[in-house]
């Protein structure tokens, strides 16, 4: 078979720069992580080397979504969102509850957290059902696949998660303007409209008092500060400024080493990096990411064909949409949603989820030269 | 296949698409990149000031105040350590809950803390709101630390007075600087719950026995928990006082005195030194260095025996005949009288319509002015003092301290009152009447002075005419440097008064004595002048003595120096409502000097006990 033959072959050049660079997002993650929590005590592994076994999990799932054909995995797809919808189910009813939210099904020690999974099997979902489906008129390119997200995103919501919820509706919203749209001028429009939707909301957010974003905070997802008062986001943002621009040296971020700054080892993370690193280290990881990103765009490109270009397309959009949200958030121009920084915060769902997202990539652009299929 | 290739037109579509996803990219990042250069460049330097706030608190660390001793070295007043509860404002989130939590946890009085967090001040300062905590509140509360961000338990010396009432109205005591001192330019060093002297030597000699305060800047994490020290500038203890008292005689004043009111001051004629001070009722300044409540303080201030009263240097008392010292050297230099000079006395001087009546109804005969003084004869004395005129007898009054202020290092002494003509038409706007200077001859009427003033009169007298400031302070130890540095006696005036007058004045109180009104202060160990005084202080006396009511009772004065050939201590006795001078106040005056002069004798001189002895077996000890 094909497929097989494909497989055997070594890495060349470009697997090995995208590797490259997703280890490199992971060390900077893991060593943000120990230097928050390294002189945390507590019973168990410390989080850095808790971190690192998922990195390890995550690098069997990566290989595991690298070397199954993708067109196999995403025949996978409704099965695997019926699943994942009967997680989200569970998880409402006999999850374990933390910060206010119902995210996590215990697995013995480890909490298993289903909605970061969803977004990928979103990805998938989509992806198979636009490969496939005849689309002809509104029906089928908008409304049907706005049917098939809606329980995920519902289910999503009700924990509440309001960032895996966002996430999902930007996934949903790329795939839509990338083939869902036939006028090009409403795909831009929209397209750039989802990129600087955390600007404009700065400014609509800015606009408004505090009584008011608390009153509406406390309607889409009344318990992630329960102190109010933006403590989070200030000391985020003071963390981040005092950074200036080359740092104050690795465990020398008084912010997170002080516990200044709340949950520094995971939805902060690139606050603690910024404190210790400044702007310059900042830059670097910034481009880190573009890099990758623009790798990502290079394998959608050259997608043979169109269930691995629209498979690439949702797995760039979903990590792009966290990593400007999550870095928008720390900095102060959106407001706090509980969404992690991609390859760098700590936990295992996502990252495990992110590698898997990463490794199907990969998957999309090994196969690109099979010619038929 | 249809569906196959409109997918691949589909496909090639897509893919021109993602370049405005590529396009959409570095916009975005080129935003993020912009706004985290406005973090970190533009407003880097107030972020990382933010920072540093954040985790640096400043913890003020309270001096040690000086060490007070006795004249010998006798310690009278040290430090012990103490757990004080401190708040630091900016790291509670609520002050209710916090308020509220503290009354549980202690039993604190909310209303109190409440005002105490009010205080204005540097806000980065943390307030304190309790001292001397208990081992076990101080211990519930280490115990609550995580529950109570930015409270924290400080050990502190606090001030303790190991004689108790012991010398309380000349040490005083201490207490927080309050509001209203807090705005006065002498305490702007100074800060919400600095202690400061509030009364007696520690009030007047603060500035020396404050110390300097250190400051000790600490890293917080963020629920104001110490993780590390960044710098400590160390306090300086403040300076030790060495005071002219003399503890052993001070005991025997005070133990003297007992539960009666009244002073009894002693004093070094030849420097001014204050040897002993006693006044009773006392305070225990234990106690009043304490936080008072309001309902505490009210009932120490409307005591009956006003024991805040320092009756020795406040106490407003007619001099009665220990004013006739001061009047038989008016007498003689001012010519009224000659030595030889007699005034025939029958019992009673006639003035107008009124007699005034000599306390000896019999009358003493002719008397010359030494029998006047040795039998402290009224009649006498009114005669003189008619003649004299009370401008003159105020002028001589006014050169022998009376109506003046002594200048002993005390807060708010009382001057007393001398009248003349010029005084009561100022004071009571009423013309000075002849009938007043009768009174005023003998110590009565508007004529009033502090037994610390008659100390100082009768110690003028024995030293030959030189007045010594009195003073309680002879040295001062500098703590940061270690110099003792003895403070000279300070010469305040001289007399002008001829030598033979003092001379005679101090013959004839030596007789009063040997064989006149003070024969109870007779010693076998040593020579003693003295003059004996009874004060009125009702004007209706009938019957005898001990039927009238104690509170309306003369006071008893005696006036005294010793030894008569070249004296070396000056006593004045006053005991409240104890009647008459020669029976109430000359023993207690005797005692004092039995007791001086024995503890000369044993350690070789009160008056030069050894500084240095006492400093070598104090060094030891610190």
């Amino acid at each position: 078979m094909i497929d097989r033959m494909m497989d055997r072959r070594g890495l060349d050049n470009f697997d090995l720069r995208f590797l490259g660079l997703i280890f490199a997002i992971l060390g900077l993650g893991v060593l943000s992580i120990y230097s928050v929590t390294h002189d945390q005590g507590g019973p168990g592994l410390p989080f850095f080397a808790k971190q690192m076994v998922w990195i390890l999990l995550g690098a069997v799932a990566f290989l595991v979504m690298l070397i199954w054909d993708y067109h196999r995995i995403a025949r996978l797809a409704y099965p695997a969102y019926a699943i994942i919808l009967i997680l989200l189910a569970v998880v409402l009813f006999e999850g374990k509850t933390s910060r206010g939210a119902q995210r996590w099904i215990p697995i013995g020690p480890f909490a298993f957290q289903p909605s970061e999974f969803a977004k990928l099997v979103l990805i998938l979902v989509m992806a198979h059902y636009y490969s496939k489906a005849p689309r002809v008129g509104w029906l089928q390119r908008v409304v049907i696949p706005g049917v098939l997200m809606l329980p995920g995103l519902l289910l999503i919501l009700k924990q509440p998660d309001l960032g895996s919820g966002l996430s999902f509706m930007a996934v949903y919203a790329a795939m839509l303007l990338m083939v869902g749209m036939r006028s090009q001028a409403l795909g831009v429009i929209l397209l750039f409209s989802l990129m600087l939707f955390p600007f404009a909301w700065e400014v609509m957010w800015g606009s408004l008092h505090d009584y008011q974003r608390q009153r509406i905070m406390a309607f889409v997802d009344p318990n992630y500060d329960p102190g109010g008062k933006g403590y989070h986001a200030l000391q985020s943002r003071i963390a981040i400024g005092a950074g200036e621009l080359t740092g104050k040296g690795l465990y020398g971020g008084t912010q997170s080493q002080l516990k200044f700054l709340p949950e520094g080892h995971t939805d902060f993370v690139f606050s603690v990096f910024a404190e210790e690193w400044g702007f310059l280290g900042v830059l670097i990881l910034l481009l880190l990411f573009v890099a990758l990103i623009w790798l990502s765009l290079e394998i959608a490109t050259r997608a043979k064909d169109e269930l691995g270009a629209l498979l690439a397309v949702g797995v760039i959009s979903m990590l792009c949409f966290c990593v400007v949200v999550n870095i928008g958030m720390t900095a102060g121009m959106f407001p706090i949603v509980g969404i992690p920084l991609p390859l760098m915060s700590y936990g295992g769902s996502a990252t495990i989820m992110t590698m898997a997202s990463l490794g199907l990539l990969l998957n999309v652009k090994r196969r690109r030269l099979s010619l038929f299929y | 296949m249809a569906t196959s290739r409109l997918h691949d037109s589909e496909l090639s579509e897509l893919q021109r698409r993602l370049v405005v996803l590529r396009v959409g990219l570095l916009l975005v990042v080129a935003l993020l990149a912009l706004r985290l250069w406005h973090l970190q460049i533009r407003e880097g330097p107030y972020y990382r000031d933010l920072s540093e706030n954040n985790r640096t608190r400043s913890v003020i660390l309270e001096p040690a105040r000086g060490l007070i001793y006795d004249r010998n070295g006798v310690l009278l007043a040290n430090n012990v350590p103490s757990f004080s509860l401190y708040v630091s404002l900016e790291d509670v989130k609520d002050r209710e809950v916090l308020i509220e939590q503290l009354s549980e946890l202690i039993g604190i009085d909310a209303e109190l803390v409440r005002k105490k967090l009010a205080v204005r001040g540097a806000k980065q300062l943390p307030r304190k709101i309790k001292d001397r905590l208990t081992l076990k509140e101080a211990t519930l509360i280490e115990a609550h630390r995580l529950d109570l961000p930015g409270v924290m338990v400080q050990v502190e010396s606090r001030r303790n007075y190991l004689g108790g009432v012991a010398a309380s109205h000349v040490l005083g005591y201490v207490g927080e600087v309050s509001a209203e001192q807090l705005d006065k330019p002498e305490f702007a060093e100074l800060h919400q719950g600095s202690i400061v002297g509030q009364y007696g030597v520690e009030k007047f000699f603060d500035q020396n026995v404050r110390g300097m305060a250190g400051q000790k800047n600490i890293e917080v994490d963020a629920l104001g928990h110490e993780k590390r020290t960044v710098l400590v500038d160390q306090p300086h203890a403040g300076d030790d006082l060495y005071l002219t008292i003399d503890a052993r005689l001070q005991k025997v004043a005070e133990d003297l005195l007992g539960q009666e009111s009244g002073a009894i001051v002693a004093l070094d004629p030849t420097k001014g030194d204050i040897l002993a001070m006693a006044s009773r009722p006392a305070f225990d300044p234990n106690v009043l260095s304490r936080e008072l409540t309001p309902k505490q303080w009210v009932e120490i201030v409307q005591d009956e025996g006003r024991p805040l009263n320092n009756r020795a240097s406040q106490g407003q008392y007619p001099p009665g005949s220990t004013f006739k010292v001061m009047m038989a050297a008016a007498a003689l230099e001012s010519k009224t009288v000659t030595p030889a000079s007699t005034v025939f006395c029958n019992g009673g001087y006639q003035f107008g319509r009124r007699i005034y009546h000599d306390w000896k109804a019999t009358g003493h005969g002719s008397v010359d002015l030494r029998k006047a003084l040795i039998h402290s004869c009224d009649v006498y004395f009114y005669t003189v003092g008619q003649r004299m005129g009370i401008d003159t007898m105020a002028s001589f009054a006014h050169q022998f301290g009376l109506g003046e202020e002594t200048g002993v290092e005390l807060p708010s002494e009382r001057i007393g009152i001398v009248p003349s003509t010029e005084w009561k038409q100022k004071v009571k706007r009423e013309p000075w009447l002849p009938g007043e200077t009768i009174s005023a001859a003998i110590g009565q009427g508007y004529v009033t002075v502090t037994p610390l003033q008659m100390a100082s009169l009768i110690g003028t007298v024995a030293n030959d005419g030189v007045t010594y400031r009195p003073r309680l302070v002879r040295a001062i130890m500098d703590r940061t440097t270690g110099q003792l540095q003895e403070l000279p006696p300070v010469p305040k005036a001289k007399l002008n008064v001829k030598p033979e007058t003092l001379k005679l004045i101090r013959e004839a109180l030596a007789g009063v004595v040997t064989e006149g009104t003070g024969g109870r202060a007779k010693s076998s160990l040593v020579t003693i002048g003295g003059k004996t005084g009874t004060a009125q202080t009702a004007a209706l006396r009938t019957g005898p003595e001990k039927d009238i009511p104690k509170k309306l009772r003369d006071h008893a004065w005696f006036v005294a120096f010793a030894p008569v050939e070249n004296p070396k201590i000056a006593v004045a006795v006053l005991a409240e409502h104890m009647g008459h001078g020669g029976s109430a106040a000359a023993p207690l005056a005797k005692e004092v000097i039995e007791t001086f002069v024995k503890v000369t004798a044993k350690s070789g001189g009160a008056a030069d006990g050894s500084l240095g002895q006492s400093q070598a077996a104090h060094a030891g000890a610190r």
